[in-house]
């Protein structure tokens, strides 16, 4: 390639740059706190010290990626689908757990959840579903007394 | 003797009816988790950490614990009869375990696992009883710089034997670090990186993290090879390891044992690394190297030995130094956090109950363990049936529950979402999220330690290196870090920490 640089490693030079991307996230943001000395060390002189050693391990480790005998290593596909998915059914079972209760917060997990999979079908993950529910309600509300809604909000 | 007065104190408690029970309930738990793939003992704790709260200390870091050694035996039949670890440490038991398995020796082979770490708990069980006195009056000689090279030294050793390259585990530990520097600032007062959020001025909570990461994240991953995960059983017949299994397996137990009895202390160690040195060491001390791989005895007795000693004696650095070696004793940090307890040298001392219970509930576990495993065989390899489109909603759900009792709030639900991207993107660029976690746990005492140290040197940071005992274990450090530098200590590094 062009001056002869390229990313042989890919995976690594994405690792290099998340933690180069980290530590200038954190060194940023502790310039606002008062730094001190090293004897009196303030809140900000500690964070400052290690966002300074990850960009330089990122560094390094994105400069070792471009090396001419770094192990060629492509980027790995994501499957953006099943990601989506599993995050889409938590964040889902966080927003709904008041409004619809545990009982509705659950079936949602459940149903979004189970799409992720490949050998998805309606009635399995529909009785899955109802396994499930029966058993958190006795084990977690009964069983260990949690304190949490089971019914949706409008009926209390 | 000391140590039977001591041990007398852990038998009053551990033997309590309902601390029999917990201990009962952690290995029945961590036997099914450890059999079950996909679901690993760190998930698993991290889900229970919050109804801990409402048990004692001492009931609750019996069952947590039980779920910890538990799952080493569980992990192990699922190696031999599906091929499959059921548990990282039980990588190397899929070699030889499944080879005995298809040659219909299943259990023999099932039957060495589970007297292997039989006998090797026991043995840990006495290592830690004994060496935890003196190691602690050792901790008690520890200054602030002392505190802070030991845990620099930790950090190093988890960083050099977790897989990956090891600069990137060392960033990996840094990043945590970072993350654990938001919050509040004890000496200041200053809320730090916490943007106004009121949920962060206590700091990140780690067990959202390590629900995102090891929970959910995981699930995504496994479900890429959705299918692939849906197993195949096959009869067990025959427990009893003939006259000559036994001639093969004492000596490689009793190697395994030593092995991960030593290995389990080190920082960054525990079962996973005690289960592969094992199984090189049989390897290469066997007359007949042809054999492994194709149903050595020896090398499902030498590892089986050892990862369940490594499980047991990784609590004497958190017990007697309050530095945890490994992720799943960083959890149990965060569950002595919750009964205030202070992991380290006071434990003994202040809490002797809790201390001498835990080890002698860890003995009375795997007697539990060797029944629970050996007759009821069957019954576990039948729930390898479950598929995992069925298993990982149920695993979701607990998981939720669990992070969203933490506060009896939905906010720690979000963070853990949120650490589910985080922890799929370290998956697919293959970063090790071990350090990551380690960095986390142990960044606040690092950066008190360093602090403190600097007032008392008035910001003169030669002190590190002057002082005999901290300049000893960041020599020992630096070392390390030399050592794994070399190319040819790296090389054989890749290949013992390959899958």
């Amino acid at each position: 390639m062009m001056f002869g640089l390229s990313i042989r490693n890919q995976r690594a030079f994405a690792s290099g740059t998340l933690f180069l991307g980290f530590a200038m996230f954190f060194y940023v943001v502790a310039l606002g706190y008062p730094a001190g000395t090293a004897a009196r060390m303030g809140p900000g002189y500690f964070p400052r010290l290690l966002a300074i050693v990850l960009a330089a391990i990122g560094l390094a480790v994105m400069l070792g990626a471009m090396k001419s005998t770094a192990e060629c290593q492509p980027l790995r596909q994501w499957d953006w689908k099943g990601l989506a998915w599993v995050t889409g059914s938590v964040a889902l079972f966080a927003l709904l757990l008041f409004p619809a209760g545990l009982i509705g917060a659950l079936f949602v997990l459940i149903m979004v959840s189970s799409k992720a999979s490949a050998e998805f079908t309606w009635k399995g993950a529909l009785a899955n579903a109802a396994v499930l529910i029966a058993l958190c309600l006795l084990v977690f509300v009964y069983g260990l007394g949690l304190r949490l809604p089971v019914w949706p909000s409008i009926f209390n | 003797m000391d140590l039977f007065h001591n041990l007398a104190t852990g038998f009053s408690t551990a033997a309590q009816p309902a601390n029999l029970l917990y201990a009962f309930f952690g290995c029945l738990l961590g036997t099914l988790i450890g059999v079950l793939p996909g679901l690993g003992p760190l998930a698993t704790i991290a889900m229970l950490l919050p109804i801990t709260y409402a048990l004692p200390p001492e009931s609750a870091l019996i069952m947590l614990a039980g779920i910890y050694y538990g799952a080493q035996y569980g992990g192990s039949t699922t190696a031999i009869v599906v091929n499959l670890p059921g548990e990282s440490s039980s990588v190397v038991t899929t070699i030889d375990g499944h080879q005995m398995a298809k040659q219909g020796r299943a259990g023999v082979a099932l039957a060495t696992a589970a007297i292997g770490s039989f006998f090797a708990g026991c043995v840990a069980t006495l290592a830690l009883a004994a060496l935890a006195g003196p190691l602690a009056a050792t901790a008690l000689l520890f200054g602030p710089k002392e505190f802070f090279a030991l845990m620099i030294l930790g950090l190093i050793l988890a960083s050099v034997l977790s897989s990956g390259p090891f600069l990137e585990g060392i960033g990996m530990v840094v990043l945590g670090m970072l993350l654990s520097l938001v919050g509040t600032d004890l000496s200041s007062g200053t809320q730090r990186f916490a943007f106004g959020i009121p949920q962060l001025f206590d700091g990140l909570d780690f067990v959202p993290l390590a629900m995102g990461i090891f929970g959910f994240a995981e699930i995504v991953k496994n479900l890429e090879q959705d299918g692939k995960l849906s197993l195949v059983t096959q009869k067990i017949a025959n427990l009893f390891p003939t006259r000559d299994d036994f001639r093969r397996m004492i000596p490689a137990m009793l190697r395994g044992t030593a092995l991960g009895t030593l290995l389990g202390v080190l920082p960054g160690g525990g079962a996973v690394l005690s289960s592969f040195a094992s199984y090189t060491l049989e390897k290469k001390l066997s007359k007949h190297p042809e054999q492994f791989g194709k149903g050595a005895i020896e090398g499902v007795a030498g590892p089986e030995s050892a990862n369940n000693a490594g499980a047991q004696t990784s609590f004497i650095p958190l017990l007697t130094l309050g530095v945890p070696s490994n992720v799943v004793m960083a959890l149990i940090v965060g569950a002595m956090n919750i009964h205030n307890i202070q992991p380290g040298p006071e434990v003994m001392t202040k809490n002797p109950t809790l201390f001498w219970g835990l080890i002698v509930s860890m003995w009375l576990g795997n007697l539990m363990l060797l029944i629970l495993n050996l007759p009821l065989v069957g019954l576990w390899v039948k729930l390898l049936t479950i598929p995992y489109r069925y298993l990982f909603p149920a695993i979701m759900v607990f998981c939720s529950i669990g992070v969203y009792s933490i506060n009896s709030g939905t906010f720690e639900v979000y963070e853990a979402a949120v650490f589910c991207v985080f922890g799929y993107a370290l998956i697919k660029l293959q970063l090790p999220a071990a350090p990551l976690l380690l960095g986390l746990v142990l960044g606040p005492a690092i950066e008190e330690n360093f602090r403190r140290a600097m007032v008392l040197s008035r910001g003169d940071v030669s002190v590190l290196f002057t002082s005999p005992l901290s300049a000893s274990l960041l020599a020992a450090a630096a070392i390390a870090v030399v050592l794994i530098m070399l190319p040819t200590i790296r090389t054989r590094r890749q290949e013992a920490l390959q899958e």
